[in-house]
C-alpha cells in the first residue's frame, strides 16, 4: 500500500529538491510568504501554551509541528470557499482569514472565539471527532447544486478515520460527486494511542479506494508539497471531477492538549529528534538557504514583527470587556421562545439587574 | 363574507406530502433527503410523486447513513438550502443524535447566529401499529430536552400539513414526528395550497370545566374516547392537544388548569423523563394554587418498547385515562 500511495514530496528534509515539477511557481516570493505564515503560527502556538501555562487562557491545544501541513493545505483555498477545522487547526484558519485575537478569544473561553470574519466560511473548530466531515460534504453539496465553483476543506486527524462519520462522509461526497478536499493530518497518535492500534491499514490514503475516489499521501511537513498537492485536488474539485482524501504525514512536537503529559505514552526523544531532522520550518530554512533566498536579517526583524502582532492580539484578547450572559440567552433560537425569555428574566432579576 | 378555498380529502401522510409539495413548488432551495424517498416515495408513501414532480436533485435517495443524511442538511442548511431530512423512524434516529445534539442545535449559539441551521427533520414514530422491533420508539423526550431544537407532533391531517409549512419555514431545526397510528386512520378536508399552523401553539378540541386532559400525536385518538365515557359520567374535559412539544404553549396550559384545577396527562413515551414531567413542573409554577387534585399521568412504562404482542399493554388506553379521570375529579 505504501507503494501505490507514495509520500509525495517536492523538497526533502536537507531542503534539496526531489520534484521539480513546480520548480517555475516556487519563487522567492511564494517562498517567504510561507516560511512567514509558518512562523507566525509556530510563535502564535507557542504563546497558548504559555498563555495556558500561565492561567490567562483555558486549557489549550498545540500544533507545533504541524504547519506545513495546516498552511500548505489552506493557501489552496480559495476566496469563497468554505474551511472545516478541529480544535488543532489555529494555522489553517489563521492562514484562510481568522483573526489571531479571534483565535486566542476560542481559549479563553468565549463565544467570540467561533465567530468567522465577516464574508468568511470558517466553522468554529469541531469537538466531537469526525462528524464536520459531513457539515464540509454538505456545503459543498450546496455549492454543487447552486452551480458555483467553490469547494471545501475538511481538517482531521488519524484518530478520526475510526469513527463512523469518516466513511459516511467520504461515501456522501463520493456518492454525490461533490467538490470537497478531505485533509486528513496523520500525526501518528490520537491522544495516546499510536496509529498501529488505531487501524491495520498501512496509510489512510488507501481508505479511499473503498469509495472510488482520488486518494494521495504525501510529506506533511514539506509544505510545497502540501500546497500543490492540495490545490491540484482543489482544482479538480472545482472541475466536477470530485472530492479527494489528502494524508499528509506529520507530527505533533508536543502534548494533545496542555491537559496531557506526552512522555506517558510516547518517547519524547523522537519528538526531540523529529524536530532536528523533520521540522517544517528548519526544512523551508534550508531549502531557502540552499536557493540564497535566506537573510538573516530578514528573518530577525520577522520574527521580531510577528512577536509583535501575537502580542498585540493577547492584550486585544485580555482588554475585551467580558462578555454579557445575555449572549447566552439569545443565540439559541432566531426569536426566544417562552422558557429562555423567561429564564433570562429570572436570572437577570437574582443578579439584581432588573 | 366567506372566502371559498378549495380543499381535498387527505388522510395525515397525504397531507405531509401535501405539505412538503407546496414548500418545494414555492421555494426552490427546499430539497428532500432520506432513505427510499425518491423512487419509492418513502416507506409509508410520505414523499410519494415528489421525485417525478421535481427530480433527483431535490428528491434525493440517500445512502443508508443517519448521521451521514443529518450531517449533510446540516452543511446544506448553513448553505442556503432548507432540508427536509427523513428519518424511516424515530428508532432509527440514534445513530444521527450526535449530530443532532453538538451541531445542527447549537450552531446558531456557538456562532452567535453567524451560521444557522434551518432544517427539518421528520420521523415517523410511536407504537401500536404491529411494526417490528425498535421501529415503535416514542423518545421526543430526547429532543425536548435538547437546547435549540424545537419539537412538534401533529395529530391530525389538517394540522399536519399546515404545521410542516410552519417547521419549514421556521429558522431553526425543526424535528417534525408524524404518529405512524394517525397517517390513515381518518381522512380530513385540507386546503389546496398554503397555510399555517403556528409552531408553539396548542389546541384546545373539546371544552369542559371539570378536568384538563393533554395529550399529543396518536393518544388524542385515546383522550377524545375517554373524554367522550368521562361525559358520560357527567364529567367534562377540556381537551389539549399540545402540538407543539417545545416550546409548550404555556397560556394555553394555565388557563385550562386554573379553569378546572385538574389535569390528566397522556403520553406514550415513559413516565421518568417524559413530557408529562415539563407539564406537571408548568402547572406548578404557573397554576398550584387553583389545584384541586394532584396531577395524574397516563404513561408508558419505563421499559422498552415491548415488541408488538404486548404493545396494547405498553400503550396507554382510553379505560386508564378514564380511571385518571375518575381520581381526580373524586380526590
Amino acid at each position: 500500500m505504501e507503494k501505490l500511495f507514495p509520500k509525495m514530496q517536492i523538497i526533502n528534509e536537507n531542503g534539496e529538491w526531489t520534484d521539480e515539477t513546480y520548480r517555475s511557481e516556487i519563487t522567492e516570493e511564494l517562498t517567504k510568504e510561507l516560511y512567514t505564515k509558518m512562523l507566525r503560527s509556530r510563535l502564535f502556538d507557542r504563546k497558548g501554551v504559555n498563555l495556558q501555562r500561565q492561567g490567562r487562557i483555558g486549557t489549550y491545544v498545540p500544533f507545533e509541528g504541524q504547519e506545513a501541513s495546516q498552511i500548505g493545505s489552506a493557501l489552496a483555498m480559495g476566496e469563497g470557499d468554505w474551511m472545516f477545522p478541529t480544535y488543532r487547526d489555529h494555522a489553517a484558519t489563521m492562514t484562510f482569514g481568522h483573526s489571531l485575537k479571534t483565535l486566542f478569544l476560542y481559549w479563553k473561553g468565549r463565544q467570540e472565539g467561533c465567530v468567522p470574519p465577516a464574508g468568511k466560511n470558517i466553522f468554529p473548530p469541531a469537538v466531537p471527532i469526525a462528524s464536520q466531515l459531513l457539515h464540509a460534504t454538505g456545503t459543498a453539496w450546496a455549492e454543487k447544486l447552486k452551480g458555483t465553483d467553490r469547494a471545501s476543506i475538511v481538517y482531521f486527524g488519524d484518530g478520526a478515520t475510526s469513527e463512523g462519520d469518516f466513511h459516511e462522509g467520504l461515501n456522501f461526497a463520493s456518492v454525490f460527486n461533490v467538490p470537497v478536499v478531505f485533509f486528513n493530518q496523520n500525526n501518528g497518535f490520537a491522544i495516546s494511542v499510536p496509529i498501529e492500534k488505531q487501524m491495520k491499514s498501512k496509510t489512510i490514503a488507501q481508505k479511499a479506494v473503498a469509495y472510488e475516489m482520488e486518494g494521495i499521501r504525501l510529506d506533511g511537513n514539506d509544505v510545497f508539497a502540501v500546497y500543490f498537492h492540495t490545490r491540484t485536488a482543489v482544482e479538480r474539485a472545482r472541475k466536477g471531477e470530485g472530492p479527494t482524501l489528502i494524508e499528509a504525514l506529520t507530527w505533533r512536537y508536543g502534548a494533545h492538549t496542555t491537559a496531557d503529559d506526552p512522555s506517558k505514552y510516547r518517547d519524547q526523544n523522537e519528538s526531540a529528534m523529529r524536530r532536528e531532522k523533520t521540522d517544517p520550518l528548519l526544512r523551508l530554512e534550508r531549502f531557502m538557504k540552499n536557493e540564497s533566498m535566506w537573510d538573516e536579517k530578514w528573518a530577525e526583524d520577522l520574527e521580531a514583527s510577528l512577536t509583535a502582532e501575537i502580542e498585540e492580539a493577547v492584550k486585544e484578547m485580555e482588554e475585551m470587556p467580558a462578555p454579557h450572559y445575555n449572549d447566552m440567552f439569545d443565540h439559541v433560537f432566531a426569536q426566544n421562545p417562552w422558557p429562555i425569555d423567561s429564564q433570562k428574566e429570572a436570572y437577570a432579576h437574582s443578579r439584581g439587574d432588573r | 363574507m366567506t372566502t371559498l378555498v378549495d380543499t381535498k380529502k387527505l388522510t395525515m401522510v397525504q397531507a405531509v406530502t401535501d405539505g412538503m409539495r407546496v414548500m418545494m413548488k414555492e421555494h426552490e432551495n427546499v430539497i428532500v433527503l432520506g432513505e427510499d424517498v425518491g423512487q419509492n416515495g418513502g416507506v409509508f408513501r410520505a414523499t410519494d410523486g415528489l421525485v417525478a414532480e421535481f427530480g433527483d436533485q431535490r428528491v434525493i435517495d440517500t445512502p443508508l447513513a443517519e448521521s451521514g443524511i443529518i450531517g449533510t442538511s446540516i452543511g446544506l442548511a448553513m448553505n442556503g438550502f432548507k432540508p427536509i431530512a427523513e428519518m424511516q423512524f424515530l428508532g432509527f434516529i440514534y445513530p444521527g443524535f450526535n449530530q443532532i445534539m453538538t451541531h445542527a442545535s447549537r450552531i446558531r449559539a456557538r456562532t452567535l447566529g453567524s451560521f444557522t441551521v434551518p432544517m427539518v427533520i421528520r420521523a415517523p414514530f410511536g407504537a401500536g401499529v404491529r411494526a417490528p422491533e425498535i421501529h415503535s420508539d416514542s423518545v421526543e423526550s430526547l429532543f425536548t430536552g435538547m437546547p435549540g431544537m424545537k419539537v412538534v407532533v401533529p395529530s391530525n391531517p389538517y394540522d399536519a400539513k399546515g404545521m410542516l409549512i410552519s417547521a419549514i419555514e421556521d429558522p431553526d431545526p425543526v424535528l417534525f414526528l408524524e404518529p405512524m397510528r394517525c397517517y390513515r386512520s381518518t381522512k380530513m378536508d385540507v386546503p389546496d395550497g398554503k397555510y399555517n399552523v403556528p409552531l408553539g401553539k396548542a389546541a384546545r378540541l373539546q371544552e369542559g370545566e371539570d378536568v384538563s386532559i393533554f395529550a399529543y400525536g396518536a393518544m388524542i385518538d385515546v383522550v377524545t374516547k375517554a373524554a367522550k365515557t368521562a361525559e358520560e359520567k357527567g364529567i367534562k374535559c377540556d381537551v389539549i392537544d399540545l402540538r407543539t412539544l417545545y416550546p409548550l404553549d404555556k397560556d394555553m396550559i394555565a388557563e385550562s388548569v386554573q379553569k378546572t384545577g385538574r389535569a390528566v396527562i397522556v403520553h406514550e413515551a415513559p413516565g421518568t423523563g417524559g413530557l408529562g414531567e415539563t407539564i406537571l413542573s408548568l402547572i406548578n409554577d404557573t397554576s398550584f394554587l387553583h389545584m384541586r387534585a394532584p396531577v395524574e399521568r397516563v404513561t408508558g412504562f419505563d421499559t422498552p418498547v415491548p415488541m408488538f404482542a404486548l404493545e396494547d399493554h405498553y400503550l396507554p388506553s382510553a379505560e386508564r385515562v378514564v380511571q385518571a379521570i375518575e381520581k381526580v375529579t373524586q380526590f
